[in-house]
């Protein structure tokens, strides 16, 4: 009984998170150990596609601990990397291959 | 250097932890070594063809293909580890009771390691091409290059490998007759962890619903990045923040593959009461 009770809560939430409108997708370029904006805006409680372009000459992998998200990055190359429905709040993120390379997404 | 080694370690650690519990769960099984060695082989291969095809597979399905392929391998991973529990539960018993009658060449031949074997591949494969794609970009770009980071990922390396001797060695002081009951539930909790992490690459790249993006917030006890809490992640899948679909899938791991030992065990247990009963000590998970 109470896993149905779950289930329905987990299918009330897929629908809820279903029926926002995406919003366009935010890019963002990894340049010489920057990322470029390093900062970034995205609208609380949707799911948003981040657009990652590494411009330098080796791999790169956009991680986040906070987010949970991992990705590597050939060089030259560009992926999506889908995040949210967020909290509003700050979340940070960074090139796992090189980690002083920062950056922060901030939903609101 | 230093920088290289401690990512290094950290890539290497969970493969480490993974082999020291799978050596440790196939103990007294002759030619473990080659299977799980052969295992070791075939993922540092497969890592460096990963990481040479990275782009490829980084831009197939829709962008997705690297979601998608981790994704797969830790499914599979957890399949082939599902597997080995399930034929662990219905002969492990009589395993530990003939080792310590007849001694361990008994048990010659008798488990097929090909499920532990490929397990332990696909942990180096995930694990090993990270540290190629990251230490071809310290050897392409940093000064000093590449004597640094052979130093460093060597450093890395042994360290990460005494992780996973630690893991074994520690296991294995575990009298025989208790070693497969604790090392069926690392697996047990090795495989849900690894379905749910593959469900946060699903996730990621928009297959599945989040079902909740962070349903509790446990970081300030424990920060998953921390030495502890990697072992943790890798151990019993612990996610500080984890998604609902991640529960979800780790619940329905844990649930099947203990279902399907427990359903496995059962006749064995009516069947072999009396040859149990000599080893009442034996304990089952799903019992």
């Amino acid at each position: 009984m109470r896993s149905l009770a779950l289930a329905g809560f987990f299918a009330v939430a897929a629908f809820g998170s279903a029926q926002a409108a995406d919003p366009a997708p935010v890019a963002i370029s990894i340049r010489d150990h920057q990322f470029v904006p390093a900062e970034v805006t995205v609208p609380a409680g949707a799911k948003v596609e981040l657009q990652i372009r590494n411009e330098q000459a080796t791999a790169a992998e956009f991680e986040s601990n906070q987010m949970r998200r991992e990705k590597v990055i050939p060089p030259g190359g560009t992926v999506s990397v889908y995040i949210g429905p967020l909290n509003p709040g700050r979340y940070e993120f960074f090139d796992d291959f090189h980690p002083a390379t920062r950056g922060a997404v901030v939903a609101r | 250097m230093l920088a290289t080694a401690i990512i290094v370690f950290r890539e290497v650690l969970e493969a480490a932890l993974i082999v020291g519990i799978v050596m440790a769960a196939s103990r007294g099984i002759r030619g473990r070594g080659g299977w799980v060695g052969g295992g070791v082989a075939g993922g540092i291969l497969g890592a460096v063809i990963v990481a040479a095809c990275a782009g490829t597979i980084a831009s197939a399905a829709a962008g997705m293909g690297q979601e998608v392929f981790n994704a797969a391998v830790l499914f599979a991973a957890v399949g082939m580890l599902g597997w080995h529990n399930i034929w662990m539960t219905r002969h492990g018993r009589e395993m530990a009771g003939a080792a310590t009658r007849l001694g361990a060449d008994v048990r010659a031949g008798r488990e097929p390691l090909w499920a532990l074997s490929f397990a332990v591949g696909l942990a180096v494969l995930r694990e090993g091409a990270e540290i190629v794609l990251f230490l071809y970009g310290i050897a392409a770009t940093e000064d000093g290059g590449i004597g640094a980071m052979a130093l460093g990922g060597a450093l890395g390396l042994a360290a990460g490998v005494a992780a996973g001797a630690g893991m074994y060695l520690g296991l294995v002081s575990i009298p025989l007759r208790h070693l497969f009951a604790v090392t069926s539930w690392l697996v047990l909790l090795l495989a849900a962890g690894m379905a749910s992490q593959a469900a946060a690459f699903l996730l990621q790249a928009d297959l599945l619903p989040a079902l909740g993006d962070a349903l509790w917030d446990t970081s300030f006890l424990l920060n998953e990045k921390s030495l502890f809490g990697r072992v943790l992640h890798t151990l019993v899948g612990y996610t500080a923040q984890p998604a609902g679909i991640q529960l979800v899938f780790y619940l329905v791991t844990l649930l099947a593959i203990g279902g399907l030992m427990w359903l496995v065990n059962r006749p064995t247990a009516l069947r072999a009461g009396s040859r149990a009963s000599s080893h009442p000590t034996a304990l089952q998970p799903g019992e």
